[in-house]
């Protein structure tokens, strides 16, 4: 891990905290608004766990925002008795960008659906990524459009059949966790709707996180994708897919006899094979989420398929970056501090070439280049002469 | 530069020069240059640079032509002039495109070196128009001088330079002769240098020594007859600078937000011609300002309202395409009733149309170009200057009736030029803005509550209650939200209400605004010529024209689009007639027709330029002789 000189390292630094010695519970965090999401939608399960985690931060409530796109899951924030946006399709990551930005003191929240987050908002999403800004995105991923009744979405298998796929889907899907960590996401975990512990866990972790956590939650539309984590749900399914992805761990699946590990095979690929055909110790990866190179991550994010046989869960990655609102604002304070007392809105309006007209004696001028010169080129002043060229003006 | 001529000076009252050359020659720069030398003398002036869509389109090509038109004058000007009375011609590409422009009698100076076989070919030129006589056969006084070698020549001292270094700097030769030629002092240009070029002494003294022989050139030669001066004009006291519209516009918003308490927050995409506002506001990190680059237009959008969101003054800048993109946050910001300014600075359209040429063919997106009915308060700049007034307008607008508010501008006056006489902050208006901090209503039971849409009774504003706030707790969206408490609501009744309160909001700006301002001189006048946004200028000019020869015509210019000011029907149906020039098809004139019932007259244009003075005068001869035939000599 980097060491970050002067800049926050938790992702809830320079968060208000509760006065000491109070906390809030979650019926502080639970607004006064009637729940409307279908009975049995695992979006219910989701709330409980987060309305329950975040007295846990110790924040004062008015300084957590969540902010949403728009899909059954984007309600989510009207439930919560925090500040909240239900924006637009797709965009609540540009959304939360600027505002992460504009004040530090608040921790912010995004959550999205698999459509949201992947097909219409699909470009903020990565860029969220890619710049690292200090946000938790939760996206719910039910492989279904739920608002709009059951279309595929950019997670529906190939061969799913929906309404608008009556045929079966064509369409391959993404792999969030892998889209993330292409994006180079600093935080990377799956977790479980129907799980509250592990749900918690990561939510701990992914607030704790500075910089963009991206949580993919699996999450049950019992009325238009009923069952499509059932595999994972089983109890004895479950215990032969799901990998736990531990720091410092084998990644293991099963148990007792049917017990397997990851290993590196000799084409350099990761592969699954029962504990007792491992020949050798150093073919066994070991979890390493603070890893700086993605790849291991990367490969263990492919190990699930449609058919779930192996499905890692927990945090692929954790690693530190400089984030971008905190650089951001970085900047700009160290530009005001180094201009100090010397920063006149005054001179700047009057720009580095001014002259004056004198009442006295119309027409009578007199030039002054004094005042303040702008950082970087002037709009008109373009670089001609000896040097380059002047005129950039493409589209 | 100590002034040796003994050439006779002649005085002239106004003076148009376009430079003329390849999009690599500098032309820009050199304008930008002497229309600085020639604002610090006191003249009134203003600029019109031409530029092509291509960084560099091929050489010596006709789309690789760029050029820079400035027009300074002893009195009050409003346009950058219809015609050149001088054009500097750098290659024969800038000649042919260019000479059209021309009146008789106009003086051109080329750089004949580049007239060789194969420029001259580019162009199609099958003899070069310099030796065959036609241009001086065609009335022009025509100097034909090697500015390329004389440059060389001069440069010939600088033995590290190459030749074609020493080549790129007959810009700067070029501007000193024309320095000398109309008596322009070059100090500021040299300073401009020394400050540019201070950490290459080179190349710094190679410039210097380029200009000073241009300067020498005028002094020794005995080509041209005359030299000419323009008197300063007579301009009310204060201090002044030449400023672009984009420039003035950047300060604007920065003079904005310090005088309503707030941070400035830029999200932009770059786009033609707005990306230089992008720019300036970047380079003011010292002033707080926080500029973000979105992945695209939309994100810019998003995160200027994130920002407001959270207390911030959230602008975001683009031209047409982008505005396409930022409509369905505009119809967020809408819902919400946050304070969001997005400038649009015109450009030609449909699709990516005409990047660099100006047009006013946004007005009916910036109006409409939303689902639902979304209103949105629109205000336009009439000139460079007014760039500045305008964005504290806008500002004014969306943070004391928490709305998005659209300002339009377009490529002309964002690249456009004149002398500014610079505010004091202090004198500018008052934004200060009162986030709520508690209580503003009670409960069914009497207890306090925090309403997030309970309004202002004067302005229907909603507070602005930003997170961080304790008790203020809420949630705020897209989907419609019952009067008063905001929560969800999908009554019927209670969506016709706040459809129709959201019109009303912002129909009561129009009780924020000034009565239209009317300029008709002699009070005779039965048309009215009405126009908005960068048309300005132009029906000044116009009808100053109209009126030295006797016409009388009324002019009245619209800064709100929307609403528009109170009494604008009622000026509308004062006169006879209502001549609307507008660069689209008549977009205004639709909806004025639409509001107030009045037989609005259209003169429309959309080639990319603004409208000339003689043309529009000429459109307003037109109606005074269709309404008096008798009483007009045209
Ligand atoms: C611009 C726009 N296009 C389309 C829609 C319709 N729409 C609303 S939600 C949605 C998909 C939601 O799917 P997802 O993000 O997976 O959320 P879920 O409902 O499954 O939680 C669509 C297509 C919209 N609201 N806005
Ligand atoms: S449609 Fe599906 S995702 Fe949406 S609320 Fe109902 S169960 Fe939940
Ligand atoms: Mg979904």
């Amino acid at each position: 891990m980097t060491i970050q000189l002067g800049l926050p390292t938790r992702g809830t630094d320079g968060v208000p905290t509760v006065p000491d010695g109070t906390s809030l519970t979650k019926k502080d965090f639970t607004s006064d608004q009637e729940v409307r999401w279908c009975p049995g939608c695992g979006d219910y399960a989701v709330l409980a766990a987060v309305q329950g985690f975040l007295p846990e931060l110790g924040l004062r409530r008015e300084n957590i925002v969540f902010v949403s796109g728009i899909g059954c899951s984007s309600r989510f924030p009207y439930y919560l008795d925090t500040y909240g946006m239900h924006s637009i399709h797709g965009r609540a990551p540009a959304i939360a960008t600027g505002l992460a930005t504009a004040r530090e003191d608040l921790s912010v929240w995004v959550v999205t659906g698999d459509g949201d987050a992947l097909s219409i908002g699909g470009n903020h999403l990565i860029h969220a990524m890619r710049r690292n800004v200090n946000l938790t995105i939760l996206l719910f991923n039910n492989k279904i459009y739920g608002l709009t009744k059951g279309q595929y979405s950019p997670t529906s298998n190939v061969g799913a059949v929906t309404k608008s796929t009556p045929a079966g889907s064509v369409d391959h899907p993404f792999n969030p966790v892998s889209l993330a960590l292409g994006a180079e996401a600093t935080f990377v975990a799956r977790t479980m709707d129907s799980d509250r512990a592990h749900l918690t866990e990561v939510l701990r972790a992914a607030a704790a996180h500075r910089g963009t956590a991206l949580v993919e939650i699996y999450q049950n539309c019992p009325i238009f994708n009923d069952g499509a984590f059932e595999l994972l749900k089983d109890r004895d399914q479950a215990e032969a897919r799901i990998a736990h992805l531990r720091a410092g761990e084998p990644v293991r699946v099963g148990s007792g006899d049917a017990a397997q590990v990851v290993v590196r095979d000799t084409t350099g690929r990761l592969a699954v094979v029962p504990v007792g055909e491992v020949t050798d110790e150093q073919q066994v990866i070991v979890h390493d989420p603070s890893d700086p190179d993605p790849s291991q991550a990367f490969a263990l994010s492919r190990l699930d398929d449609a058919t779930m046989q192996h499905m890692p869960m927990g945090i692929f990655r954790e690693v530190t970056r400089a984030t971008y609102d905190d650089a951001v604002r970085a900047q700009v304070d160290e530009a005001v501090e180094r201009a100090g007392e010397g920063v006149s809105l005054d001179a700047l309006l009057r720009g580095k070439d001014t002259w004056t007209v004198d009442g006295t004696r119309p027409g009578e001028v007199e030039q002054t280049l004094e005042g303040e010169v702008t950082e970087g080129p002037t709009a008109a002043a373009g670089d001609a002469l000896v040097q380059e060229a002047d005129e950039v003006r493409p589209e | 530069m100590a002034d040796m001529s003994t050439t006779p000076l002649t005085q002239l009252d106004r003076v148009v020069i376009r430079f003329a050359g390849d999009s690599g020659d500098g032309m820009q720069l050199t304008g930008d240059r002497f229309t600085s030398d020639t604002a610090s003398l006191g003249n009134d002036l203003s600029t019109l640079p031409n530029f092509p869509a291509e960084i560099r389109a091929p050489q010596g090509t006709l789309p690789g032509v760029s050029s820079f038109q400035v027009h300074f004058a002893d009195h009050d000007i409003a346009t950058p002039g219809d015609a050149p009375d001088v054009l500097v011609a750098m290659n024969p590409a800038a000649l042919k495109a260019n000479l059209g422009d021309l009146p008789r009698g106009a003086t051109l100076i080329v750089n004949s070196d580049e007239f060789g076989k194969r420029n001259l070919a580019k162009v199609g030129y099958t003899s070069n128009p310099l030796e065959d006589g036609s241009l001086v056969e065609a009335g022009y006084q025509l100097h034909a001088l090697p500015l390329t070698s004389m440059t060389v020549e001069a440069l010939a001292p600088f033995e590290s330079l190459t030749r074609k270094e020493k080549e790129r700097a007959k810009n700067m030769l070029a501007l000193g002769l024309l320095s000398w030629l109309y008596s322009r002092d070059t100090a500021g240009t040299e300073a401009f240098l020394r400050a540019k070029f201070g950490a290459a002494p080179q190349i710094l003294e190679a410039n210097l020594t380029a200009l000073r022989a241009g300067h020498a050139y005028g002094e020794t030669t005995e080509g041209f007859a005359v030299r000419y001066q323009v008197a300063p004009a007579p301009m009310p006291p204060g201090t002044y600078r030449t400023i672009t519209g984009n420039q003035a516009l950047a300060l604007g918003l920065v003079a904005a937000a310090e005088r309503a308490g707030l941070h400035l927050v830029l999200g932009s995409y770059p786009i033609t011609p707005a990306s230089d506002i992008l720019h300036q506001l970047s380079a003011l990190k010292r002033h707080g300002v926080t500029t973000l680059q979105a992945e695209d237009e939309i994100a810019a959008i998003g995160m200027a309202l994130g920002a407001s969101f959270g207390g911030a003054l959230g602008v975001t800048t683009t031209s047409g395409p982008g505005l396409a993109l930022k409509s369905e946050t505009i119809g967020l910001a809408v819902s919400t009733e946050l304070p969001l300014v997005i400038v649009d600075i015109q450009r030609g359209g449909p699709s990516t149309g005409l990047p660099t040429k100006t047009e006013q063919s946004d007005l009916l997106q910036a109006m409409y170009g939303r689902n639902g009915e979304s209103p949105v308060p629109v205000v336009a700049a009439k000139s460079p200057t007014d760039c500045f007034d305008a964005a504290i307008e806008a500002a004014r607008i969306a943070t004391a009736f928490r709305t998005p508010v659209i300002l339009l501008s377009d490529g002309y006056l964002g690249n456009g030029s004149e002398p500014w006489s610079v505010p004091t902050v202090a004198d500018l208006p008052d934004l200060r803005v009162s986030f709520a901090s508690e209580a503003n209503d009670l409960d069914g039971e009497g207890r306090p509550v925090f309403h997030p849409f309970k309004r202002d009774p004067d302005t229907l504003a909603r507070p602005w209650a930003v997170p961080g706030t304790p008790g203020l707790e809420h949630r705020i969206g897209g989907i419609e939200k019952a009067d008063v408490t905001g929560h969800i609501s999908y009554d019927p009744a209670n969506h016709d209400r706040m459809v129709r309160l959201r019109q009303a909001k912002v129909d009561r700006v129009a009780a924020t605004i000034p009565p239209l301002e009317v300029d008709d001189p002699s009070g005779e006048a039965r048309v009215l010529v009405l126009g908005w946004g960068s048309t300005y200028g132009p029906i000044a000019a116009a009808t100053r024209l109209v009126r030295a020869t006797g016409g009388h015509v009324a002019r009245a210019h619209l800064r709100h689009l929307n609403p528009f000011p109170a009494d604008l029907g009622e000026v509308l149906r004062r006169y006879d007639r209502v001549v609307l020039p507008e660069m689209n098809l008549g977009q205004l004139a639709m909806l004025l027709r639409a509001r107030y019932l009045v037989d609005v007259q259209s003169h429309t244009a959309v080639r990319g330029l603004p409208f000339t003075a003689a043309e529009l005068a000429q459109v307003i001869h037109e109606h005074l002789l269709a309404l008096a035939p008798e009483e007009v000599s045209v």
